[in-house]
């Protein structure tokens, strides 16, 4: 039972993660069309963001508000210097510029931090743990997902409830008409990427938490999970990026808990083939994205 | 005679293909101007032009006597120009209030957006009745009506309307040129573009006739009316 319990406190927080971080690639996607293979250097730079802020001394608090900062600061900067210029490319396009771009924060994240791994230390109350019906619970992995819970409701409520929001919805739909209603593209696009890069911040932070050390891929397998998690949603569809994302993250920590030890090697083929299965039943992802309906 | 639109020597390609080649048209305002010719003519990339939403590679857009080649979509909205486009182009997952909210946020002041939005349910009712339905969900005459509301909430000066009665029941078509003709009789200078070429050259008071790219005929719609060698050549359906 209580063994139960922890697996599913790390199931929906592990989850949690990689569905703000398929959202954030799917807030993007669905507005200009890019696949952005850079989400995960964003995510990492984030956590280049803490390190260096409890370097200089700051508070863990504070850290973590400058990780998420760096992380939002990077997005706008990579959609103003390499995106912007890009836009309107086809799909391919994109998907290499964004390579590049990831190819090339990696190797600077390399040369001028470190290729390996180095470390963040959050005071030890973080790491504690509590005890719920005789199970031991970790304080990170529980704020987590409160954090993720209320990440994702804040962001629909934008989309839902905010003028932005709404600019973005119509974006998403139609980019070009937008533009011929008079609205300013650009701000929509920058605010999409603001918004991707703040939830990859977010999602620097809980794993920073977690795991104590940044290096140059830390984004980049969370990110590659996420991605997984935007096709099994459906791609462009921001309701199936975040139950994608769950779907994923309780699959893994399923897979870890319950496979028998011979088994285990296999964990990532085992997840795939699920993925692989649940597209063959619905090619267009869990919940696909709305056809534009013109008549 | 003062002008809201004139385009000289328009020139649009894309990539290798030349869609308009030196096309001139004037627009009177407080008049209905319509463009004519058959499909693949080179209207829709003339209005797509002067939009801003397409790049022009030779000759010169003015609106209301100032020059706004090559001037982003926004600039062209404030200088009083609105678009509704071919094929209507609703935002078919917001409902039809929101389309006329988010059309109504470039308008600096809220409290005149507002009232724009309330008058436009009142001057086409069914989309207040319909105000939080999907706009996917509404009929081809009642996405073209929504079209129209969304470019007026701009308070436009100059209306660009693409194909209005394209695939609309007879009546529909009928409602969407008496809207043509209010919107004219407040003082809203029109260019519109139809392959419906009787209809048009009714209720237009200039036309121009583009074939192949270019201009073919310009002039009263009397005159082209009558001219069967043109109806043939160009017109006939």
């Amino acid at each position: 039972m209580d063994l139960i319990i922890q697996q599913s406190i790390n199931a929906i927080s592990l989850g949690g993660v990689y569905a703000m971080l398929a959202l954030g690639l799917a807030i993007v996607f669905s507005i200009v069309g890019l696949i952005n293979f850079a989400h995960g250097d964003i995510m990492t730079f984030g956590g280049y963001g803490i390190f260096l802020s409890l370097a200089f001394g700051t508070s863990p608090v504070a850290a973590l508000a400058v990780g998420i900062g760096a992380a939002v600061v990077m997005a706008l900067t990579l959609e103003r210097t390499a995106f912007r210029a890009m836009r309107g490319a086809d799909v391919v396009t994109l998907l290499i510029t964004s390579f590049a771009v990831s190819e090339i924060l990696k190797v600077v994240f390399q040369n001028t931090i470190s290729a390996r791994p180095v470390p963040i230390s959050f005071p030890a109350a973080w790491s504690g743990t509590y005890q719920v019906a005789g199970a031991t619970i970790g304080v990170v992995p529980t704020v987590s997902i409160i954090v993720a819970f209320v990440s994702l409701l804040g962001l629909t409520l934008i989309l839902r409830r905010t003028a932005t929001g709404l600019a973005m919805r119509a974006a998403a739909e139609d980019l070009e008409m937008l533009k011929l209603l008079g609205v300013r593209a650009n701000r929509v696009v920058a605010m999409a990427f603001a918004l991707s890069g703040l939830l990859a911040g977010i999602a620097a932070v809980i794993w920073t938490a977690q795991r104590g050390s940044v290096d140059p891929m830390m984004g980049f397998f969370p990110v590659l999970k996420a991605f997984i998690a935007t096709v099994l949603g459906g791609l462009g569809s921001l309701g199936g990026a975040v139950l994608g994302g769950f779907v994923i993250g309780v699959l893994e920590v399923l897979t870890q808990a319950f496979l028998p030890d011979g088994l285990s090697p296999y964990r990532d083929a085992i997840v795939l083939a699920l993925v692989i299965a649940a597209l063959l039943w619905r090619p267009d992802g869990l919940l696909p994205a709305k056809n534009a309906n013109r008549s | 005679m003062e002008t809201a639109l004139s385009i000289k020597g328009l020139d649009v390609r894309y990539g290798p293909v030349q869609a308009t080649r030196g096309v001139d048209l004037t627009a009177a305002k407080g008049g209905v101007t319509a463009l004519l010719g058959a499909n693949g003519a080179g209207k829709t990339s003339t209005v797509m032009a002067i939009a801003g939403a397409l790049r022009i590679s030779g000759g010169s857009v003015s609106i209301f006597g100032k020059d706004m080649t090559g001037a982003t979509p926004d600039a062209i909205v404030r200088a009083g120009v609105a678009i509704s486009p071919e094929g209507r182009r609703v935002f078919s997952a917001l409902s039809v209030e929101d389309n006329l909210t988010l059309a109504g946020s470039v308008v600096g002041d809220a409290a005149t957006a507002l009232s724009r939005k309330a008058a436009m349910m009142e001057r086409f009712p069914i989309l207040g009745e319909r105000r939080k339905q999907l706009a996917g969900l509404l009929s081809g005459g009642e996405q073209q009506m929504l079209a129209v509301a969304r470019a007026l909430m701009s308070g436009p000066r100059l209306l660009l309307m693409d194909e209005p009665s394209l695939g609309l029941a007879p009546q529909m078509v009928d409602a969407i040129f008496g809207i043509v003709e209010e919107l004219r009789d407040e003082g809203i200078s029109i260019l519109l573009v139809e392959q419906n070429a009787t209809l048009a050259l009714d209720v237009a008071d200039h036309a121009v006739i583009l074939a192949n790219g270019a201009v073919a005929a310009a002039g009263a719609p009397g005159d082209l009316k009558n001219d069967k060698l043109l109806q043939a050549a160009y017109l006939a359906a």
